[in-house]
């Protein structure tokens, strides 16, 4: 460390300047911190937030690759009871399960209903993986149904897959999330029909959901009534009360 | 004329004290993501000792209720916490800084001595530079503790696109854990940090603010070691 001697005049003129700076800093910090608090919301956060949330999702999708698989388990390590977090889209008193058919949006005035049946004859595939809630926890769990990828191939959604997101929603439209593309092709994400080899509980969202492993659980909608495609993106509950449209891993 | 010592560089001057507020927030915006799952417990034999946290801490910061605007906060200015942090990394790397940081080869047996001395148990302390060897571990420490807190972040913001530094965490909730553990670290830090600049008074704070310390004329007889703001030549 370098000594100097200097005159007190010197000292106290780069003291003041010193803590001039240093407190004039602060007030900015204190000041901008303020402003992102009074700041209008962007689906309630701050919209410089929401710029930031969607910055990141610009910077982290281009990094997702569809190739890196989400690490998988052997089925006797999947949960004998899978956790159930929540009910949304699935209060509808008048739901009948024997009526509910998939409605697929090819486009305009074009739309493809499936029952079960149909959807149970298509190739399935089983992925035990951790589920990750964005509450923090996780939980390893073991679910079955078709491959979006697979079921977009089988039933000629080559030109919708090319748009950039997808839609869902549950019949009664409670809940509803939107999905960028890329993750949906992922070969892990899956319309899921079954859990621990058996058919899905009601509480889980029969007769189908959505299991999109490189998403939060706020994504993997429970009974589905509703698939569309879309350039823009579609309306997501959980992103619209604050939280990451993105919310990938 | 007064003898003064440049002690801080303006550019570290600025590294920390934009790292407080900054920090601070992560802290924050943390804890309102942690409460949504808030598992953590210090327990022997089945006995609860600490409970991370009381119910009624979380009511007197207002916790409760705010996952998403805690994920938002986080989740931008971890960017500020990231890239103020590296600068001071290179900075002390390509200043030389980091000669008066990193622990020396002497430094792990006096630290004990330098923890006597400030516990008033021990007379006399070590001689030093600009930091003595217990400043030395602490501040080399707390840069591996936010490497750490990176690291472990990212594997819990994005545990399949890096899958491998989960993988290197032990997995998804091993990372969480540490990245809690961490920032209990950041804690602790904190409470001694801010009674160690009380102890060492004005003269040593300000050099913070002004970077350069007023020496003081040393009267006859005192011992240059047992100042510890009062440093050798290099």
């Amino acid at each position: 460390m370098k000594e100097q001697v200097v005159s007190e005049n010197k000292i106290l003129r780069k003291s003041l300047v010193a803590f001039t700076v240093f407190i004039l800093a602060f007030a900015a910090g204190i000041t901008a911190w303020k402003a992102i608090r009074r700041e209008p919301q962007a689906d309630k956060i701050p919209k410089t937030l929401r710029k930031g949330l969607n910055a990141n999702e610009a910077f982290f999708s281009g990094l997702f690759n569809r190739d890196r698989l989400v690490p998988v388990y052997p089925k006797s390590q999947a949960a004998a009871k899978a956790r159930v977090n929540g009910d949304l889209g699935l209060k509808d008193a008048s739901f009948d399960a024997a009526k509910w058919k998939l409605q697929v949006v090819r486009g305009a005035g074009d739309t493809l209903f499936l029952c079960l049946d149909e959807i149970r004859k298509l190739p399935k595939t089983e992925v035990v993986f951790d589920f990750k809630c964005i509450e923090g926890w996780s939980q390893k769990t073991w679910w079955g149904g078709v491959r979006f990828s697979d079921f977009a191939r089988i039933y000629h959604l080559e030109g919708q897959t090319k748009m950039g997101y997808v839609g869902m929603s549950t019949p009664d439209k409670a809940y509803y999330v939107g999905i960028d593309m890329p993750s949906i092709l992922q070969p892990q994400t899956i319309l899921c029909y079954e859990l621990n080899g058996k058919p899905l509980p009601m509480n889980q969202g029969y007769p189908l959901r959505l299991i999109i492993p490189v998403k939060y659980g706020i994504k993997h909608l429970k009974r589905i009534g509703t698939i569309y495609f879309s350039n823009d993106r579609p309306a997501d509950y959980w992103a619209e009360q604050g939280y990451d449209y993105y919310s990938g891993h | 004329m007064k003898k003064i010592v440049n002690k801080h560089p303006l550019a570290i001057r600025w590294f920390h004290w934009i790292n407080f507020p900054v920090l601070g927030v992560m802290i924050w915006s943390g804890l309102l993501i942690y409460w949504a799952n808030d598992v953590y417990a210090v327990k022997i034999g089945g006995q609860q000792l600490i409970k991370f946290f009381p119910d009624s801490w979380y009511k007197a910061l207002h916790v409760p209720f705010h996952l998403a605007e805690g994920m938002a906060y986080h989740f931008v200015f971890m960017w500020l916490f990231f890239i103020n942090g590296l600068l001071y990394v290179a900075y002390t790397a390509v200043s030389g800084e980091w000669r008066y940081l990193l622990p020396d080869r002497r430094s792990w047996r006096e630290a004990g001595l330098v923890v006597l001395h400030d516990l008033r148990i021990r007379k006399t302390a070590p001689p030093q530079k600009k930091y003595n060897a217990a400043q030395r571990i602490a501040y080399s420490a707390i840069i591996l503790m936010g490497i750490g807190s990176l690291i472990t972040g990212l594997a819990i913001y994005k545990p399949i696109q890096f899958k491998w530094l989960a993988w290197l965490c032990g997995g998804y909730e091993a990372a969480r854990l540490e990245h809690f553990i961490l920032t209990i670290g950041y804690c602790l830090f904190f409470v001694v940090h801010i009674v160690q600049v009380i102890l060492a008074g004005w003269r040593n704070f300000q050099s913070m603010i002004t970077g350069f310390e007023v020496l003081k004329a040393a009267p006859e007889g005192e011992e240059q070691s047992t100042k510890p703001l009062t440093p050798l030549k290099p």
